[in-house]
């Protein structure tokens, strides 16, 4: 084969990790491209609002640490957390330098504000607009930079040969057809998994796990998936996400009385927890920004404000926001270690698609961002570092076995409607799988699955056009976000012990 | 509720707030060939852009209502129902240099942050692109969204290299814009597009620039026309 058609790196995601990926990777000399399920823009990174963690001084950074790890309930390794929050001040400057817009204090420093379970205000922010800020200047700094981009392919398969990772396929959503991307090193940037609990979700309709299930398929490590955060305060109704930075400025919790009811400050899924046993019992919760007045909501959460006006006709500073917990982010992942290495040599994995042993059982706010960005610089650079002879013998192989996947799936007659099945399993990972836990609901889960499991094998797609099908880029999303669950509800069976995130009503202990 | 798409009509029974849910519902229960993008649901992603009774509008935050009638963006080719070619977006962006050429540092202060602030909520959705007379007569247009990048590094204090920027939107630029307005009206970031396109003009007369219609003594179409647009230099309806 011809090696000129070996590409360096190949970053496969376009969210934050994956473009900062990109930008470290072609900085270290390497020949990149990108490859988007949507286009850079379009990602997740997007609607992350409230910040990006850096200590507040050179001494706050033990305390950044300590904040980290023990927010994680002993599922973080202390040298992975050390090295992130000691190069934060670093990975800010960065951003800073390439033109993130960040907000101001009078004297000229960027401006930070507390979140959740922080001992220190250290969310450095650009209003409530701080991931997407970064994911545009990222991607107006890979434009300078000509990074290629391919984009709406979705990935399908790995190519991995003696334990090396050589390419992968994917399916070109605007005409079906499956191509071959040969490369030394990928990095898996895809993203977490949160729209398995769509309708329950603040996550893009596209975060459905796509890097994970296939790793999941080929023998990666992965870990961790029992770990989903639900955010606090989403709004009733539709689950589009509030950010903490409103509780963070001094927004509170109340009910239906007005009370308060739990330190606004506390740990995502402390808060979370409270927040939903309220409304189980029929109480409402509100979110009352009403003391902070419009001038300073306007000045800090701009969007927030914007949210609640389009989707609840709510003014934030005259009115209470009825709110309710979403799923929110994917702790769990494909295991890395402190180089963003999985277990497959010279594959990578950075951000939410990595379980870098960082969040643990529970993320605070604003250190996404934080590891997105400095972990990607750190994979870009280390994947651009391998200089490996590449051999490939199993020429087009998976290409032509995903092509004759992807015939199947437009041949297979429909016996179930594919966004049924889909709504069902969203039903019932919440309901089952969600902020609480116990073993005969988990039960009850693992039974509908395999039913649900049985449905999708039965099925195909009704619409046959090869041009732009999103019904069959949806359909491979399903089968993805069926085969997380499954672990997801394994691992959760069999961790009977409450830890962070995953609550188990029934431990006793 | 009745909706038409494209060039069919839809009879909905269940109770749907956005034009998005709508399209949602419809894919999972009547049609699963109605094509769309969408993405975040909260009006930050720009992937669901679509024009709703003649008028740009985000999919996810527009609320739906009988009788609405939505197509697919125009100034580009249809890939398929409401999915429409964005591929020029890197080009444009690129040729209007819509990034930070050369960091300086400086200090930046809360009322430097402001000047570029809402110009920095642009969410690429091609709204604006969609809306604009201008690509009917030049398709090298570099249109609303690139200039309100180069608009947002031109006027960010740690851009030290501000010509190479206003070098790069004289041609097919800040001159070929017809001042209608039809962009900063379909923003959903409330960005005055127009206005700023004023600005940059200014700042290229400043640099040296010239509209070419004047300077060549020819027609001058850069000074606008009225093409229903508001008339009002810089308001923005939007808020």
């Amino acid at each position: 084969m011809n090696n000129s058609q070996v590409l360096d790196v190949l970053v496969i995601g376009s969210g934050g990790a994956g473009l900062t990926a990109a930008l470290s990777a072609k900085e270290h000399g390497a020949n990149v491209t990108v490859l988007s399920k949507t286009f850079p823009t379009h990602s997740q990174t997007a609607q992350a609002q409230g910040g990006i963690n850096r200590a507040v001084d050179a001494n706050d950074i033990a305390s950044h640490v300590d904040d980290t790890l023990k927010s994680s309930h002993g599922l973080g390794c202390k040298e992975t957390i050390s090295l992130m929050c000691n190069l934060a001040p670093y990975t800010i400057n960065w951003l800073d330098e390439i033109g993130v817009p960040f907000s101001r204090t009078k004297e000229g420093k960027i401006k930070q504000r507390p979140l959740g379970g922080a001992s220190s205000p250290r969310a450095c922010y650009s209003s409530d607009y701080t991931g997407l800020k970064i994911l545009h200047t990222l991607y107006d700094t890979c434009i300078k930079n000509e990074i290629t981009f391919i984009n709406e392919h979705m990935l399908l398969s790995f190519i991995i040969e003696d334990e090396t990772i050589k390419g992968i396929t994917a399916l070109n959503i605007n005409t079906s057809e499956v191509v071959e991307i040969l490369a030394k090193t990928v990095i898996m940037a895809t993203g977490g998994y949160g729209s398995i609990y769509s309708g329950h979700t603040t996550n893009s309709y596209a975060s459905t796990g796509d890097g994970i299930a296939v790793a999941l398929k080929y023998g990666v490590e992965v870990s961790n998936l029992e770990f989903v955060q639900f955010h606090p305060t989403s709004m009733l109704g539709n689950s589009i996400l509030i950010s903490e930075s409103a509780r963070g400025e001094g927004g509170y919790l109340v009910d239906q009385y007005g009370n308060r009811f739990v330190d606004e400050l506390k740990p995502r899924d402390v808060v979370a927890r409270e927040i939903y046993k309220k409304i189980v019992y029929g109480d409402t919760v509100y979110l009352d920004l009403r003391h902070l007045g419009l001038e300073k909501i306007m000045e800090t959460m701009p969007q927030e404000r914007d949210l609640a006006m389009k989707f609840a006709d709510i003014k934030l500073e005259d009115e209470l926001l009825p709110i309710t917990p979403a799923a929110h982010y994917s702790m769990g992942g494909i295991k890395t270690d402190i180089n963003c290495q999985t277990n497959i040599k010279n594959l990578f994995a950075v951000g939410e698609c990595a379980d870098a042993s960082i969040h643990g059982a529970n993320r605070l706010g604003g250190n996404s961002l934080l590891e997105i960005v400095t972990f990607g610089k750190i994979a870009g650079k280390n994947a651009a570092s391998i200089n490996d002879n590449y051999e490939y013998k199993s020429i087009n192989d998976i290409q032509v076995s995903d092509t004759q996947r992807i015939d199947n799936i437009f041949n297979m007659e429909v016996n179930e409607n594919l966004y049924t099945i889909k709504s069902n399993l969203a039903k019932m990972m919440f309901k089952d799988v969600g902020l609480f836990r116990n073993n005969d609901g988990l039960i009850d889960a693992l039974e509908e699955h395999i039913h649900l499991l049985n449905q999708y094998d039965n099925t195909g797609i009704e619409d046959k056009s090869k041009i732009y099908n999103k019904a069959l880029v949806e359909f491979i999303e399903l089968q993805n976000t069926l085969e997380i669950s499954k672990v997801i509800i394994t691992n959760a069976l069999n961790r009977s012990q409450s830890c962070g995130a995953h609550f188990r009503s029934d431990d006793e202990s | 509720m009745n909706l038409k798409i494209i060039d069919k009509e839809y009879s909905l029974e269940d109770k749907v707030d956005t034009i998005l849910s709508a399209l949602i519902n419809i894919k999972a229960t009547q049609n699963q060939e109605l094509t769309f993008r969408s993405g975040c649901k909260s009006g930050v992603c720009g992937s669901c852009a679509v024009v709703v009774n003649g008028v740009e509008k985000l999919a996810c935050t527009t609320m739906c209502k009988n009788e609405d009638d939505i197509q697919p963006l125009k100034n580009t080719k249809v890939i398929r129902d409401l999915v429409v070619d964005m591929s020029y977006e890197e080009k444009f962006l690129n040729n209007a240099t819509g990034y930070l050429s050369n960091h300086q540092e400086v200090t930046i202060l809360p009322e430097d942050e402001k000047i570029i602030d809402i110009q920095s909520n642009c969410i690429l959705c091609h709204s604006c692109f969609s809306s604009c007379p201008v690509y009917e007569v030049n398709p090298d247009f570099l249109g609303p969204f690139a200039l309100t990048r180069a608009f947002r590094y031109i006027n960010d204090k740690k851009e030290s290299d501000v010509k190479e920027h206003i070098d790069s939107i004289q041609t097919n630029g800040v001159w070929d814009c017809t001042l209608c307005g039809n962009c900063s009206m379909v923003c959903p970031a409330h960005i005055d597009i127009k206005n700023d396109i004023m600005k940059l003009r200014n700042t290229s007369a400043q640099h040296g620039h010239m509209d070419p219609a004047f300077s060549s003594g020819g027609m001058d179409f850069g000074g606008g026309f009225d093409t229903g647009g508001t008339p009002d230099f810089g308001f923005n309806p939007n808020f």
